[in-house]
């Protein structure tokens, strides 16, 4: 698993990259409450916004980490956004991309790098 | 997603390090560190509040004793020439919402005052206390001492457990109803009590000295009903309970009747009332009253899943008709709820707007407050 700093985990599936946010990031976000992914097949670039993702208290952005296609997204997280908290490395993905390169991840943070970031 | 605030030059709550160690995420506010949320989380607090007893530190807020010069009516008189409010008849023990007004009729601060038999008992905002005590020192010097009280805690025990809870630590309470305002105690210790809140629910707010707060605070903690419960749930809360919070839903741009807050200008202030006008931004206030005014603030529901927050603009096709104030999830109505203005012709009940969100358009229902029914003890 590669992390990013804004708080994404970035895991190889085949040929293509799954994101989702951080247990850190779900727990400072909190309870979320409201979850809007992008269209497939929509092409992306690094900093685009991709996903909203909303908390009882405020809205925040999932930001694309990556230039890529998006392939696939996490219909499950719109019918109940409080996946994100109960399991947010695992089936609270929330989209998958693919990527011309993938050694554009070797840039990313490793586990314990990112602990680091965190404190 | 950001790391914590900078934290320097902000004002330490008495109950600081229980904060801290019952795991309160602390944020600024008002010039405050605040816990926005303990452990459990904003949805569990608010939905506990709303079964059980939810325990809010709200010592932020502005107390205030105006100590009459010559006479409580002398002094209720003064007061009244701040807010459009019957101060004069309200009675020994009870308590009244209020606002004080600017020259325009726009609200400069809401607040609560109480008759405590010998002198008024005020409580305000936290980030308007400062001008808040300007204000009636400036305004009440020829009737009152004006004394910031600086040294009790206030505390808030809200749901529909809280008296069970309160009552066995302080059994007066029991006896008191929606809006009264007693004096009590508990081991030793005076408490000012009033059976008031700002969730919508039965509940209490507690005043006492800061060398006791600790202890209050943990008895209280230690009743099986009660759970901590931070800023970020007391304001899901509030505005499920269709209540304004000062700075977003009010402000000096609004006045009483744009606000929906007629139900608190006193009849007696009112055209042909005993003491008609006297407040300042009277004529404006009255005419309004009369005549109605241009936006008014309305319940707004999302209709599909997406929370609206503030600043979020209503549309009727092209036309900007209003914006949000408050905007959220509702944990307890389980959809997005909001307030906001709309101008006068939008804001019947069942007028349908359209949100502008991230560059879409949502429709939103004018409906009735509060989303959620309120259960004071009337």
């Amino acid at each position: 698993m590669k992390y990013t700093k804004d708080h994404e985990w970035l895991r190889v599936e085949g040929d293509l990259v799954v994101v989702g946010i951080t247990e850190h990031a779900a727990t400072q976000l909190g309870d979320v409450v409201f979850v809007e992914l992008p269209e497939v097949e929509t092409m992306v670039a690094e900093g685009d916004e991709v996903c909203v993702i909303e908390s009882v208290k405020a809205a925040s952005d999932i930001l694309a980490p990556i230039d890529g296609e998006i392939v696939a997204v996490n219909e499950a997280l719109v019918d109940n956004p409080a996946l994100v908290n109960e399991d947010p490395t695992g089936a609270a993905w929330f989209f998958k991309l693919r990527l011309d390169d993938m050694s554009v991840l070797d840039d990313f943070m490793d586990e314990d790098e990112y602990a680091e970031l965190i404190g | 997603m950001s790391d914590p605030i900078g934290t320097e030059n902000l004002l330490r709550l008495e109950l600081h390090d229980l904060h801290v160690a019952l795991g309160g995420r602390m944020v600024p506010f008002a010039g405050y560190e605040m816990p926005v949320q303990y452990p459990a989380g904003v949805l569990k607090e608010h939905l506990h509040t709303r079964i059980a007893a939810g325990l809010f530190d709200v010592s932020h807020m502005g107390q205030v004793i105006l100590k009459p010069k010559k006479s409580l009516a002398d002094l209720a008189l003064g007061f009244e020439e701040l807010v459009p409010v019957d101060a004069l008849d309200l009675p020994i023990g009870r308590q009244r919402y209020g606002m004080f007004t600017d020259a325009n009729g726009g609200i400069l601060d809401d607040l609560m005052f109480a008759n405590r038999g010998d002198h008024l008992f005020v409580v305000v905002n936290a980030a308007c206390k400062a001008a808040d005590i300007a204000h009636m020192k400036a305004n009440l010097a020829a009737v009152a001492e004006v004394v910031p009280i600086t040294n009790r805690a206030l505390l808030a025990l809200q749901g529909p457990m809280a008296e069970a809870a309160l009552s066995r630590l302080v059994p007066g309470i029991a006896a008191m109803r929606f809006m009264d305002m007693a004096f009590l105690e508990w081991s030793g210790v005076e408490l000012w009590v009033s059976r008031s809140g700002y969730t919508g629910e039965d509940g209490f707010e507690i005043s006492l000295p800061n060398a006791h707060a600790k202890a209050f605070a943990e008895a209280l903690l230690h009743e099986p009903e009660v759970q901590p419960v931070g800023l970020g749930a007391r304001d899901s809360l509030r505005l499920e309970a269709g209540l304004c919070l000062y700075g977003h839903d009010l402000d000096q741009t609004t006045t009483p009747v744009m606000g929906n807050l007629t139900w608190a200008i006193s009849k007696a202030r009112r055209a042909g009332g005993e003491r008609e006008g006297g407040f300042p931004g009277a004529a404006k206030i009255l005419h309004e009253l009369a005549h109605g005014t241009d936006r008014l603030r309305v319940g707004l529901r999302p209709e599909g899943r997406a929370p609206m927050r503030e600043g979020t603009e209503l549309y009727v096709g092209s036309d900007l008709v209003g914006s949000i104030t408050s905007g959220g999830y509702g944990p307890s109505v389980a959809a997005p709820i909001a307030m906001g203005y709309v101008t006068a012709a939008h804001a019947k009940i069942g007028a349908k707007l359209e949100a502008e969100l991230r560059g879409k358009r949502l429709p939103v229902t004018v409906c009735a407050l509060p989303f959620h029914p309120t259960t004071y003890k009337r």
